[in-house]
């Protein structure tokens, strides 16, 4: 995972949630920043747009922890540059 | 206090156009669900929704009176005149001004703003239609009910999202409980499918991508749907006097508010109102003997209603059938309760309890009798409706067979 990735998911989730950045690390657990099911729908929603992505809802129903959205974020980034560069 | 009799129903849902084609629906567990024909959905996550598929004004208003009145308010009235018709009212001036309305709505006429906001943020175009307003306001539906039926008396409007039809019915069955009120028209009504309304929905990430199948393992979330369902109250005594047909009876209602989160449900906000209703009712839990649940079908609601349900009911809700009927007309949010405390009279009245349809898998955490895919026939003495709000505002209405 690029380290520029994994800084704007914190960023997404910090501001979303409106805690200081430092709390939010690749490690933390949902539970422990106490980000609910609304606060993840804020998030998901705040990604999408960092990274103008669409997040399906069976893609995240069972992430839990940071580390699992930046993964899952990642893969629909390069998802989206495989059909950029194959439209070219 | 006086006892309070339904004698009147009407309805217009994703199930049929009047009371008999809704009810035979749900006898045959047969749902409403299907592809949304009346907005694009190309740009969304889910296709379906229970709507009221074909829907013309034209059977029920003329053009000049349906550009006055946007779909839920249409459906309102629609509902209306087929409660007023089933009851046998006759109007006199008296009857009129003791009568009162008490509708309720979520969305009321966002669908007419929605076109007017495209027009001027989207289009560019420097002016909507001059009766947005009129058309968008929540209380329309109680408005052009009283002109239809020339009733004077206190009418009014309620709005507390899922919930809003069973606060409505709620407070008319107590003004004609109280003596505030000789008759009472009330339900809900709702039209929520429009493409900014439906994105809104997407959002939340609470809307199914296919049907809706409440208290099953694999449920993905609710079903949006539209209508309406409207009911004449009157004084019990009243309505047996004239030798009006009484389909069922309120006998409780009890609310509460969660004061815990803006869309996360409680099982103790539930559990209390459930309660506050059967303490209205003067009801102990062993002598319910049907519940429909509000059983959105979101993976957060079954668990919730359930814990809930045992909590108020304990042993009682092993033996206890409850069902969600939202599997076969949708959420029609505003209008969800009054097509529910509909469901729940016809029951009663006729010994059929609806099924959850769309049922495939039991999920541990809603170990309830949810009736399955199969209507089952049942005498059932008093029975429960639920309704629990995004926001926490709860209200559960008891009826009990005529």
């Amino acid at each position: 995972m690029s380290d520029e990735l994994t800084q704007r998911v914190l960023k997404c989730i910090a501001t979303a949630k409106r805690i200081p950045p430092e709390t939010v690390t690749i490690d933390s657990e949902f539970q422990q920043l106490g980000i609910d099911s609304m606060d993840a729908v804020e998030i998901l929603f705040a990604l999408e747009n960092e990274f103008d992505i669409s997040i399906p809802d069976d893609e995240v129903r069972a992430v839990r922890n940071v580390r699992q959205m930046a993964e899952g974020v990642e893969k629909l980034v390069a998802a989206k540059a495989a059909n950029a560069s194959a439209g070219q | 206090m006086r006892r309070v009799a339904i004698t009147g129903m009407g309805a217009i849902c994703a199930l049929g156009r009047s009371v008999p084609e809704v009810g035979a629906s749900l006898c045959q567990g047969r749902s409403g669900i299907g592809p949304i024909e009346s907005t694009d959905c190309s740009q969304l996550r889910f296709q379906n929704g229970a709507e009221v598929r074909g829907y013309s004004h034209q059977p029920y208003f003329d053009d000049r009176r349906a550009d006055f009145i946007d779909r839920f308010a249409q459906f309102a009235v629609i509902s209306a005149r087929e409660a007023v018709r089933c009851a046998g009212i006759e109007w006199t001036p008296e009857l009129q001004e003791r009568a009162a309305i008490i509708t309720g709505s979520c969305v009321g006429g966002q669908s007419t703003e929605d076109i007017g906001f495209h027009e001027v943020y989207k289009l560019g175009h420097n002016r909507v239609h001059p009766l947005t307003i009129p058309k968008t306001m929540a209380n329309a539906g109680a408005s052009h009910i009283s002109m239809e039926f020339g009733i004077t008396g206190p009418s009014f409007t309620i709005s507390t999202a899922c919930s809003s039809a069973a606060h409505a019915i709620g407070q008319a069955y107590w003004m004609i409980r109280s003596g505030g009120a000789e008759l009472a028209l009330t339900g809900g009504s709702e039209a929520p499918f429009s493409f900014g309304i439906l994105k809104a929905w997407e959002a939340m990430r609470v809307v199914s991508p296919e049907t809706c199948r409440p208290f099953s393992k694999d449920r993905r979330g609710m079903i949006l749907g539209e209508g309406a369902a409207m009911f004449v109250l009157e004084p019990l005594e009243a309505a047996r006097a004239r030798g009006a047909a009484i389909h069922a009876e309120i006998v409780g209602f009890g609310m509460s508010a969660d004061a815990a989160h803006i869309t996360q449900p409680s099982a103790e906000g539930a559990a209390r109102a459930m309660r506050a209703a059967l303490r209205d009712a003067g009801l102990a839990p062993e002598q319910i003997g049907y519940v429909n649940a509000h059983g959105t079908a979101t993976p957060a609601n079954d668990v919730t209603e359930t814990a809930a349900l045992r909590s108020v009911f304990g042993a009682h809700a092993n033996r206890l059938p409850v069902s969600s009927t939202k599997s076969m007309h949708g959420h029609a949010l505003g209008a969800a309760a009054a097509l529910e405390c509909l469901a729940t009279a016809l029951a009663l009245r006729d010994g059929v309890l609806p099924p959850t349809a769309n049922f495939t898998e039991p999920d541990p955490e809603c170990d309830l009798d949810v009736i399955p895919n199969h209507a089952r026939p049942a005498q059932v003495e008093y029975a429960l409706s639920n309704s629990f709000a995004f926001g926490g505002l709860n209200a559960v209405l008891a009826l009990r067979k005529a």
